[in-house]
């Protein structure tokens, strides 16, 4: 079984964004980039089922500019067996990004596709979603217990109030949830090992593919702030507060 | 111009996430119909009926709609969407599946977890877990959009006396079963509905000590959460989530507990009308969006906030 994982190049976690100086979009210069860490845990749900004997082969893709390679060779280091790059300097929108990865799977024709279900960027919650209704496949969202039995895969998923199960028809689309696994550290041997494995770039345009965007962004600005509060030096002086004068509780 | 909101629902009550949802449509403006679909959920189409403002509800009651999956509930959302410019639903784990289903059969961008309507065609949502607040303007001719609950006050529930027209299935898939559920039993509030809401980070440090949150919850008819760090320890289900990847609540009160105050857990508890944080140390970033805080061991600090209330 064939394993194709999208992943996503991101501002690190730890980096506190800010709004560009005019507004006009955030301030990117010189921050920090990282595998997005719901993709962290797909390339490791992917690597385990093939450490299991269920998978062969584990596909990393990824949508973006010539440094997402480093992404890339990132997924290799922690067991993915081969990367695609679809390079493309635009940012491009989820849609957009669902167009490119369908034309990749149409042509590696995986039986299984594992995405993070959100990428901590645009906060969207779409690709994986929209990918599976553009290949006519089945999704398993926010995942956080996968088995595979023959031809169909059963999911358990993160729902508001608990847990669902489902069985999904392969092929299919599972996007992965925070308790899925805990995504291994790349070794030093591995990340040496990966920088031989295959790469392969492939332009966007050569996708024919319409990638115009949707939507445009009119200004980004901070959130307002909260007024600041105060220390209060007991429970006591705590309870009083809240009762008489934020008057929340009585 | 007109709007279908997707209600979300269990088949016997209308969630009150419909009603932000409802509220929402509103700001956008024109008429506002709602889809329920489900099985045997004529209770809810009533329900969705006497919501304020609201001028039809279509209901699709079938045994396929049942468990609420997205591929036959997206198929079935774009038969009836030429009808409408704007389609709506509630940025909740059922929204969250199936409105990017829907978004690309029709070949829409989605515009995901709106907190205000500018006009009918643009939006703010936070990016970067609420870093910043993005606008954004969609040129789409429908504008498929979720629509983050605590950012628009509910509309009434009663009120309305819309009609109620029922729709055949259509374009039920077997792409996916349903196998089963476990749904959290608890006494205490929704988190995303209380008034009230006590969480736990890190600082809890194991699961048991988070009876020391429950008492005073119960206390305060209050629901409880915790931070990622608790989930990911394995302190709590990830249902008790609340941050960038977990719930967003905005309730009148918010207890954080042994939270160190991570950017990503600030994302879903922000916009709470009062904030208090517990902890021990007093660098921690919690203080900054505290309206109250205190320095304090919380093994000493929580028994005795439970007596004093």
């Amino acid at each position: 079984m064939k394993i194709v994982v999208p992943i996503k190049r991101v501002v690190d976690y730890n980096v506190k964004v800010r709004p560009l100086g005019d507004q006009s979009d955030v301030d990117l210069n010189n921050v920090k980039m990282a595998m997005n860490p719901f993709c962290e845990i797909a390339i490791e749900e992917a690597v385990r089922l093939k450490e299991a004997g269920t998978a062969t082969e584990v596909i990393a893709v990824t949508v973006g500019k010539s440094d997402s390679q480093e992404q890339l060779r990132t997924a290799l280091a922690l067991g993915a067996d081969r990367a695609i790059l679809i390079e493309t300097n635009s940012l491009l929108e989820p849609l957009a990004i669902a167009k490119a990865l369908t034309k990749v799977i149409e042509a590696e024709s995986p039986q299984l596709v594992i995405l993070g279900k959100q990428a901590i960027d645009g906060d969207n919650n779409q690709t994986g979603q929209m990918l599976a209704a553009l290949l006519n496949y089945g999704q398993a969202t926010f995942a956080s217990k996968i088995s595979i039995d023959g031809d169909s895969a059963s999911v358990t998923r993160e729902i508001d109030g608990g847990l669902q199960t489902i069985k999904v028809k392969l092929p299919a689309i599972i996007t992965t949830d925070l308790r899925l696994n805990e995504p291994r550290y790349a070794s030093l041997p591995n990340i040496m090992k990966a920088k031989k494995k295959e790469l392969d770039v492939q332009p966007i345009d050569s996708m024919g593919i319409d990638t115009a965007p949707r939507m445009e962004l009119l200004s980004v600005e901070l959130p307002a702030a909260r007024q600041e509060g105060i220390k209060v030096e007991s429970v006591e002086e705590l309870v009083g507060k809240l009762k008489n004068e934020a008057k929340v509780i009585s | 111009m007109s709007t279908l909101v997707i209600a979300e629902h269990d088949n016997t009550n209308l969630k009150p996430a419909t009603l932000n949802t409802v509220a929402a449509a509103n700001a956008i403006g024109g008429a506002i119909h709602i889809l329920v679909a489900g099985n045997s959920c004529q209770s809810v189409a009533d329900e969705a009926a006497a919501v304020d403002g609201v001028e039809k509800v279509i209901l699709a009651d079938d045994s396929a709609y049942e468990n609420h999956l997205a591929e036959s509930i997206a198929n079935l959302i774009k038969s009836i969407s030429t009808d409408y410019s704007h389609i709506l639903a509630p940025a909740t784990t059922f929204g969250k599946n199936v409105l990017p289903r829907l978004s690309a059969l029709l070949d829409v961008q989605q515009i995901s977890e709106i907190t205000e309507v500018v006009s009918e065609d643009t939006f703010k949502r936070p990016i970067y877990a609420g870093s910043c607040i993005a606008t954004v303007k969609s040129s789409d001719a429908t504008k498929v959009i979720t629509v983050r609950a605590t950012a628009f006050d509910p509309v009434n529930a009663s009120g309305g006396s819309a009609s109620i027209e029922s729709i055949s299935a259509d374009g039920v898939s077997d792409l996916s079963s349903f196998l089963n559920e476990e749904i959290a039993q608890s006494d205490r509030p929704e988190l995303t509905a209380a008034g009230i809401v006590i969480s736990g980070g890190r600082g809890m440090q194991s699961g048991d000590n988070f009876h020391l949150l429950e008492t005073i919850a119960d206390k305060l008819g209050a629901a409880v959460g915790a931070s990622r760090a608790a989930v990911d320890a394995g302190f709590v289900p990830n249902d008790y989530q609340v941050g960038q990847t977990g719930k967003i609540v905005a309730p009148d009160l918010y207890i954080a507990v042994g939270i160190s105050g991570a950017i990503q857990h600030l994302a879903g508890m922000k916009d709470s009308k009062v904030i208090v944080a517990i902890n021990k140390d007093e660098d921690a970033p919690i203080f900054q969006v505290a309206d109250y805080g205190l320095v304090a061991d919380l093994f000493n600090a929580l028994p005795e906030l439970a007596d004093q209330l």
